[in-house]
Order: structure tokens, then sequence, then C-alpha cells
């Protein structure tokens, strides 16, 4: 209820601020919408939704696997930790368009090159937050594992997988975010395709109504992905634990 | 379960611990053992009693491979199964009592676990999770875990500390039973010497920190067959001999 009023609100807003800046420079919601509708019905909307939404994935999955893994291992192993610190240092503060840009370079304008640019941009971050995870893993539930024996991968899946969640949950979170901003520059830097390549054309025709079209019409579709797919696994994720806390 | 008790008494457990050591925080090393020697027989339950901070814990994850440095070696019959009622339950939060049992006892058939629940008292909280249980619950989830491995070394850490006397007597009871029944061999520390008295075949006196065997006393008629005189009798038995060695720090 407070989230609709908060909603409306931004939409009131956004409709006054047009009112005063023109529609040059800042067309209403109802213009808008009226070329997310007319994109849509060419089908060309959904086609550059949809590459975009491929890279994040692609991306997203690529970041999240490998940085969970490297996390891990830093955060168990001492001597991984000391290896592997001054890369994440360096990976940390690597600007995201120095990584895109050498990527493009090095692998030449290639969708391989894009997706891993992005990839290697969020990778850093989820390697600190499991990392961290790690680090606070409980030993006396792995002492119990240990003393009954269970087997490797049953004391992973259900002893340190659990205990790794809340970590690995807010990595996706703050990832979903930033690879979606990153694909975009990606896609104007080097790709002949999707939303990013989209804002990149329409910038050059001064077009703001159709770089506000493809930014809201990306919105939405992460917006629902985030109450469809991610709140619910975090909700069931947590089930055990007592409603009160 | 099965009852074919081998009569060749083969050795189940060997330990002998000639020293462990824990480097203090604040330099130097922490003696906790000394000379600590004894061997267990299958199907035999030693008792070990102690004051607080003596070394029990410690000695207990030693023999249970859980620490491995130390002076002196702990020898365990092949491909033994082991459990442990830790200090502490330590059950998973996000398992429910009935998938923490089921964790480590993935063979356990529907019936057993179901008895096994049911004879524990826990029937009405298959499906709690930890964070719903109390304390004296938990450890109950704790000790029915150990027992649906069916162990053959079962390592009990003050398995009934913290539950009001008759719940004690009763689980002490049940425990009594399911030790017989499935021929445990067990080692219990416990500060309780009533439940000593029932539960153990050999008790072991232990010192203050550094611990070292003190005593043992044997309990000697069989576990299922002593009379409440008896354990009377063998509860003032180990409190006088707990007095004689360490006069401070009888109850
Ligand atoms: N990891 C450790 N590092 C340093 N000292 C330790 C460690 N674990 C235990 N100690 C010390 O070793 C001694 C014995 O500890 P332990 O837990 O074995 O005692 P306990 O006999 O089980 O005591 P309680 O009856 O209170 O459970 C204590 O003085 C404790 O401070
Ligand atoms: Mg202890």
């Amino acid at each position: 209820m407070v989230r609709l009023v908060s909603l409306i609100l931004f939409f009131a807003i956004w409709w006054l601020a047009s009112l005063f800046a023109g529609p040059q420079m800042l067309p209403g919601p109802e213009k808008v919408m009226a070329v997310i509708i007319a994109q849509a019905r060419t089908g060309e909307l959904f086609f550059q939704v949809g590459v975009t939404l491929a890279r994040v994935f692609v991306a997203f999955t690529l970041a999240m696997v490998g940085g969970t893994a490297l996390g891990f291992l830093m955060g168990r192993s001492k001597l991984a930790d000391s290896i592997g610190d001054p890369w994440l240092i360096v990976l940390l503060n690597l600007p995201a368009l120095v990584i895109i840009v050498l990527a493009f370079i090095w692998g030449g304008l290639t969708e391989v090159a894009g997706v891993l640019a992005v990839a290697i941009n969020k990778l850093p971050n989820t390697i600190v937050t499991v990392r961290e995870g790690a680090r606070s893993l409980d030993p006396r539930l792995d002492e119990m594992a240990k003393v009954y024996g269970l087997p490797r991968w049953k004391s992973l899946r259900h002893v340190i997988l659990p205990q790794l969640a809340p970590y690995i949950a807010a990595a996706a979170r703050s990832g979903l975010s930033l690879v979606w901003k990153i694909v975009l520059i990606v896609e104007l830097l080097g790709r002949p395709n999707g939303v990013g390549f989209e804002i990149g054309t329409a910038f050059q025709l001064f077009d703001v109504t159709r770089i506000l079209a493809y930014a809201l019409a990306f919105v939405i579709v992460i917006l629902a992905i985030e109450t469809v797919v991610v709140q619910p696994i975090e909700r069931r994720a947590s089930r055990w634990r007592s409603k009160a806390a | 379960m099965n009852d074919a008790r081998p009569a060749g008494e083969a050795k189940q457990l060997e330990v002998h611990i000639e020293r462990k050591a824990f480097a203090a925080a604040s330099g130097g090393r922490l003696d906790v053992l000394r000379d600590i020697a004894f061997t267990l027989k299958r199907g035999e339950v030693a008792a070990f009693v102690g004051p607080s901070g003596c070394g029990k814990t410690t000695l207990l994850r030693i023999i249970a491979d859980l620490d491995k440095d130390f002076e002196g070696n702990v020898r365990r019959a092949d491909s033994i199964s082991l459990a442990m009622v830790f200090q502490e339950p330590r059950l998973l939060p996000w398992r429910t009592v009935e998938q923490n049992v089921r964790l480590v006892a993935p063979d356990l058939s529907n019936q057993a676990l179901a008895s096994l629940l049911k004879e524990l008292d826990l029937d009405a909280h298959r499906r709690h999770f930890p964070a719903e249980l109390s304390l004296g619950l938990a450890r109950r989830v704790s000790l029915a875990r150990a027992l649906a491995v069916k162990p053959d070394l079962l390592l009990l850490d003050e398995p009934f500390v913290s539950l009001d006397q008759a719940l004690a007597a009763r689980l002490r009871m049940q425990l009594s039973r399911l030790m017989r029944d499935l021929y445990l061999t067990t080692l219990l520390v416990s500060h309780d010497l009533e439940e000593v008295a029932r539960l153990a075949d050999r008790v072991f006196l232990l010192s203050p920190r550094p611990a070292r065997i003190i005593a043992e006393i044997p309990l000697a008629t069989p576990r299922d067959a002593r009379s409440d005189r008896e354990i009377v009798t063998m509860r003032t038995e180990v409190a006088k001999q707990i007095a004689e060695f360490a006069p401070p720090l009888i109850p």
C-alpha cells in the first residue's frame, strides 16, 4: 500500500517536472509509455530487452559461481587468501570502464569479451562478501559433521551452504543491479544490439523519450525478477528462522 | 541391535595420552591433560568425573579425533562408527528435528526413527526447527541423533545437565535401556553422581587441571541389576573417594 502511494508520487513528480522542463528535455510519463507500447508492438523492445537480459544472466551467473568458489576458498585457506588478496584489491579498484575497454582491445568487439568484462567487474564484490561468510562459518557445526562422518558433498550441501546462503543472497542482490548497469555500458561501447546500444543511438539523435522508454522498460523487468524470483527464494531460504527474530 | 555379544571382549578403545597442552593467549603453555591411560571393551560404559575446567571436554575431543595435537596415542577399533553428544546441542538450525536426525542416519527406517523419537518424547516436535525448542528439548534431539547412528562408540558430554530432576531421571532410564539394547560402548562425562552410579560400569576420577586419573572405581553389580540401595551405596562410595583425593572439590 505504502509502496503504491510512493510509486504514484514518483510519477506525479515526473509529470510535474516535465511541465517545467519541456518535452525536449524531459517528456512526461504518458509520452514515454506511448513509445514503450509502440516499440513493443514492433517487437523491437522485446528483442533488445531480451538480448540485454541474456547478457545480464550469463555474466551474473559467471560472477556468482566463480566469486562464490573463490570467496569460499579464500575464506577457508590462509594461503589462498594471501595469494588472492592483492589481486582482489587491484580488481576492486580498477574502474569498470578500464576493464571493459581492455577486454574489447584484447578480446576484440566480441560477445565473449563483453560478457567476461561484466563478470570480472562483479567478481571481486562477490568474492569479498562470500569470503566474509566463509570466515564466519561455525566450527562447532563442522566438528559435528566430522564426528558423524558426513560425506564431503553432504556437509557442503547441508552444513556449509546454508550458512553461506545469506552472504550469497546479499551478493546476488547487489549483483543484479550492478551487472545490468555495466552490461549497458558494454553494449554502448561495443555491441550492435541490446538496451545499451539503443540508448546510445537515441543519445546521438537526442531522443530523450526513447532513452527513458528503454530504461523504464528494463527497470520494470528487473523489478519483476526481483519480486517474482529473488524474494520468494529468500523467503524460502529463511523459513527456519523463528518468526520473532 | 544384535545380541551376539563377543565373549572375546575385543578392545574397542585404547587411550594413552601422555600430555595435552594448549598455547595460552598470554604466551606459554597451559597443561590440560597428563598421563591418561585406559581401555574400553565392547559394551562397556566408563564415566569420567572431575572438577569444571579440568579437561573432560578436551579428552572427549581427542578421542573423537577432533583434536590431533597431543602427545600419546588413541587407538580405536577398525572402521568404528562414532557419535557424540556435545556439551551444547549443535543442531543445524535450518533443519527440523526429524531432518537433523535423518542427516546423520540416512539408512534408519521410518519406523525406527519414529520409535526413537517417541522414546525420547520428541514425537510432538518432529517438524519443529531448533529455534523453536527449549534447551532441554534440543539436548534430547542431540541425544536422539547420536543414538540414531547406532554407534560403536558413544561419547556423552554432560548430556542431562539443565534438565529437571524428574525428566533427567526418566531420560536416564531410557538411555540406560538403549545402551543395553544396542550394546553401546560409552564414555560419559558427568557431574551427577546419581547418573554415574546408574549408568556406568567403571568410574574414573580426574584431578583438577592438568587432569590425571586419580582413581578408578569399578561398579561391580551389572547396570540393570542394581537396586536403589546399591545405587545409594555406590554414590556414597564415589563421593567418598572424591573427598579423599580432592577435599575442597566435593559439592
Ligand atoms: N581451544 C582452547 N585453547 C586454549 N585453552 C583451552 C581451549 N579449550 C579448552 N581450554 C582450556 O582447557 C581447560 C580444559 O577445558 P575443557 O573444556 O576440557 O574443560 P571441562 O573439564 O570440559 O570443563 P567443564 O566441566 O566446565 O565443561 C580449561 O582450562 C580451558 O580454559
Ligand atoms: Mg566440558
